[in-house]
């Protein structure tokens, strides 16, 4: 798809969003609803000792059955599935630069996920939630997360060349 | 009038929304191609630009549509989530995550895609962010000084720059069109390519520039929905080309003892005036905060009648007008004002023997009514008061 078309339709499906529940898109928050509720699950003593863990089940009583940004990835998950269908891109695979082994990808993207979840945190949203929503509505700190993290990702870039080029 | 949850949806449809939102998020994420790291790193490495063009799209796309739905009155702005500014988290969070991206090729939102569709490094990475999340949370106390510095609330980025809210729009969509040309002038240098604009792309891309400017010179040069309410309101009154059904005292009067419970009797002045005195089950809406979403379910319903009174009739009537124009209901106006209903119905004066059969039938029905509604309201006291609707903001969160 022509990626300002693509960018077009996002940002209608973002307006669309926020003019019905009145907040953006999001992803990490899914992610952090899942785990921190499986947490308290399987280690509920240690849930109960955790400060942070004990505040967030406390603030959201009903779990990720309940959550939102929960649902909304479950969204993303069919959506890209149906367009990678559609588009034949769909199918076990491993993508990674041309001069590393197969292993070091999935090390790195453990690395790099393990990074971008922490950050994510701190920065309260990631690309989708603080970056992009935060735009649309001219957050400051959302503005200010966004170009923390494409600066940031520039000043690395050359550090890392030997993951994705030759 | 937007946003519409939780007050015409509610929260449990709203997860229906969540994932129809979610769907089409993640179909055009796959569609431009984030489901693979090539593409989404490429940005890094100037061979492919395709993130930096969506997401400038999509955000200046949205971030026009939520002024101008603003504008057009069809979205409370007041109400929607901004994110917090924390600042000193957000930029060592956001440079976390920059290294997180270059490290890993994905961001949260199109790693899910990329796993969606089978690409194992895009699961690696939605565990990993899982195990972020899980060092954050175990962690937090060492991280809570920087999480907490520098606490701004929900600043905007127009405010911090000083401008106004349409000339930051402008200024940003001027910026994204930019970046556009220059990045694709970068993609060719790197790429070693030469691309030619064909008529048809030319054509579209000047159009859709120009809509978008067409769209912001909308919301910065013609009125608002308000103030062309406000004009509307204004120009009718000088005129007077309107109709309201004037309801003297005496008849609202028997309104509030026998049909209580099928009027809204609404007062327009003040609060201060308003606790000062006001008519029996009176609910205060004061006049310039009628357009308040809370409102909207008294001045736009079919089942009771309304009756406005405020200090003088000009107001009454203004009131009057402004509840046309916000919703639909049968509008009513107090002839007397406030203090001249309280005059009737408090300060009664037993006619003179000899007076007309009129004049004491007047004072008799007075002096009943006047027992009623103050037995009514004694009566009802705990009942009646209007159910506080909150307006509370949209809590948010990625």
């Amino acid at each position: 798809m022509n990626p300002y078309l693509a960018g077009f339709l996002l940002g209608l499906i973002l307006l669309g969003t926020i003019y019905v529940t009145g907040r953006g898109l999001g992803a990490s928050g899914a992610v952090k609803s899942v785990l921190l509720s499986a947490v308290v699950k399987i280690a509920p003593e240690h849930s109960a000792n955790t400060p942070y863990i004990k505040t967030y089940s406390e603030e959201h009583p009903d779990g990720p059955l309940k959550d939102w940004l929960v649902f909304e990835v479950i969204g993303v998950v069919i959506g890209a599935f149906i367009s990678g269908v559609l588009s034949n891109r769909a199918g076990i695979k491993l993508e990674r630069g041309p001069s590393i082994t197969n292993s070091t990808r999935i090390v790195a993207a453990v690395i790099g996920g393990l990074l971008f979840g922490l950050g994510s945190q701190l920065g309260r949203g990631c690309t989708s939630g603080a970056a992009l929503s935060g735009m649309a509505v001219m957050s400051f700190g959302g503005i200010i997360t966004m170009i923390a993290i494409f600066g940031s990702g520039y000043s690395f870039a050359y550090f890392f060349r030997k993951l994705w080029l030759k | 009038m937007g946003p519409l949850v939780p007050f015409i949806i509610g929260n449990e449809f709203n997860l229906i929304i969540a994932l129809i939102a979610g769907i089409g998020f993640g179909f055009v994420l796959e569609q431009a191609g984030f489901s693979s790291t090539k593409k989404l790193v490429g940005l890094f490495y100037g061979y492919d630009f395709t993130v930096l063009k969506v997401f400038f799209t999509g955000g200046v796309t949205a971030m026009i549509g939520v002024l101008w739905f603003g504008h057009m009155g069809i979205l409370d702005l007041s109400l929607i989530y901004i994110n917090p500014t924390f600042l000193v988290s957000a930029l060592v969070g956001g440079a976390i995550m920059g290294l997180g991206f270059i490290i890993g090729g994905f961001c949260p939102g199109t790693s899910v895609c990329a796993a969606a569709i089978g690409k194992l490094d895009g699961l690696a990475f939605v565990f990993g962010s899982a195990l972020g999340v899980l060092v954050f949370a175990e962690g937090y106390p060492m991280f809570e000084k920087i999480y907490l510095a520098e606490a701004w609330g929900p600043v905007l980025m127009n405010e911090q720059l000083g401008m106004s809210k349409i000339v930051f729009a402008f200024i940003l969509t001027a910026f994204a069109f930019t970046a556009f040309y220059f990045t694709r002038r970068i993609e060719n240098r790197v790429n070693k390519i030469e691309t030619r604009f064909e008529k048809k792309k030319i054509i579209a891309y000047s159009s859709a520039i120009a809509f978008a400017f067409l769209i912001l010179s909308v919301v910065a040069f013609l009125p608002d929905s308000e103030s062309r309410r406000e004009s509307k309101i204004a120009k009718a009154l000088e005129k007077h080309d309107f109709t309201p059904v004037l309801v003297p005292a005496d008849k609202l009067a028997d309104q509030i003892v026998n049909n209580y419970y099928k009027i809204n009797v609404i007062d327009v002045r003040d609060s201060g005036s308003f606790n000062v005195y006001h008519l029996p089950f009176a609910i205060n809406i004061p006049l310039e905060k009628m357009g308040e979403r809370q409102w909207k379910k008294i001045l736009d319903q079919k089942h009771k009648t309304n009756y406005f009174y405020a200090d003088d009739i000009l107001m009454a009537e203004k009131a009057y007008l402004t509840a046309t124009y916000l919703g639909k209901a049968d509008n009513h106006i107090l002839i007397q004002s406030g203090s001249e209903f309280r005059n009737i119905y408090t300060n009664l004066v037993a006619p003179l023997p000899d007076a007309g059969k009129n004049e004491i039938n007047t004072y008799n029905f007075r002096k009943k009514a006047a027992t009623d509604m103050a037995t009514l309201v004694e009566a009802l006291k705990n009942s009646t008061q209007p159910i506080q609707v909150k307006t509370s903001k949209v809590k948010g969160g990625c």
